[in-house]
């Protein structure tokens, strides 16, 4: 009995053959709809944040030293590849690349940083047109990302100690 | 330097040690299924082990918990000396989509020492693999910080620690340079 099943066993693996993908010395081709790593264009960006806002790892941060200016930064170490930053991306300067070889040393090897020059309206000093209901919630005036321990801060004007302003909602990430 | 000692010590074979430290499972499927006869890594001489204290190679997956910290560090102190860490997944090298919850207290490098980082949620095995050819020195590393700079920095800079409070209003010290 326990021979016969083991020569049942043998014609079973005899009949598959050879599995075994030669994935080193040849590619598989990618499935469709893959999605691997962001790639950010700077050439087409225009610094809205929209990525940052949308990203559900908020690893994408934003940092504006001045006016003209606008530095966006993106990790890389905890991203998921959703796609949600280049679906929200309103100039198509995201694109989900076929990039999945990225095993690296060091792990600031897999950051993006765009610093952008961001042109300012003559008449009211600002890049874009007010916020609406939510975004005034959430961030009012600059955005001030911590770029140096990377992190992602709500940060409004209660900027002095025990002075909160009206209408602010106590979010502190840290 | 940790690339030759690397290509000394592991040149033969590495045995892998699997740990996973609170993630969702995804990463250990994929961990797996390198090792099944699809992707057969035994071919290169990896083995998976059951005990760190016969590994080589700690593979971790999932984010450093509160819950599991402690029981890793014992597993990466249990390992014989010349040991190296994988983060796998995007859990393992940055905390993952829950890095500020309650329970997660980030990376796994916040526990272990981390040698090399596998991104992706989960890594498709081509990448794992790639991975471990990188940590031999097989394959030169593809992926190189991006930086771009449309403009100098001599702009002034806008801080909120110039800001100070004046008679119920608040004034920026260095208004005129902005």
């Amino acid at each position: 009995m326990s021979v016969l099943s083991k020569l049942e066993e043998t014609l079973i693996c005899l009949k598959a053959g050879r599995v075994t993908l030669p994935y080193p010395a040849q590619a598989q081709p990618l499935p469709e709809n893959f999605r691997g790593r962001p790639i950010f264009d700077a050439a087409k960006c225009i610094g809205c944040a929209g990525c940052a806002n949308n990203c559900p790892a908020r690893e994408i941060l934003v940092f504006d030293p001045c006016q003209e200016m606008r530095i966006l930064q993106y990790l890389g170490r905890r991203c998921t590849y959703c796609g949600r930053c280049a679906d929200v991306c309103p100039e198509k300067a995201i694109t989900m690349s076929l990039e999945f070889e990225n095993a690296t040393g060091q792990i600031a090897d897999l950051g993006q940083k765009l610093e952008l020059f961001m042109s300012t309206c003559q008449r009211c000093g600002r890049c874009f047109k007010g916020a609406g209901v939510i975004e005034d919630l959430k961030m009012k005036g600059y955005r001030a990302d911590d770029i140096q321990s990377e992190r992602w801060i709500y940060r409004s004007r209660a900027f002095l100690e025990g002075q909160p302003v009206v209408d602010d909602i106590p979010i502190e990430l840290d | 330097m940790l690339k030759n000692l690397c290509q000394k010590m592991f040149g033969r074979s590495l045995w892998v040690y699997h740990a996973n430290s609170g993630g969702c499972n995804g990463c250990d499927i994929e961990v797996l299924n390198v090792l099944t006869p699809y992707y057969d890594v035994e071919r290169f001489g990896i083995k998976l082990v059951g005990s760190p204290r016969h590994a080589d190679v700690m593979l971790c997956q999932g984010p450093a918990m509160r819950s599991t910290a402690r029981a890793l560090r014992r597993a990466y102190e249990a390992m014989p000396a010349p040991k190296l860490v994988f983060a796998i997944g995007s859990c393992a090298c940055g905390g993952g989509v829950w890095f500020d919850t309650y329970s997660v207290l980030g990376p796994v490098e916040k526990v272990v020492p981390v040698n090399y980082y596998i991104p992706g949620c989960p890594p498709r095995p081509e990448a794992i693999i790639y991975g471990v050819a990188v940590a031999l020195g097989l394959v030169d590393k593809k992926t190189a910080p991006v930086q771009f700079k449309q403009m100098e920095f001599p702009i002034p800079q806008y801080h909120p620690g110039d800001l100070r409070r004046e008679q119920d209003m608040v004034v920026y010290e260095k208004l005129e340079k902005v």
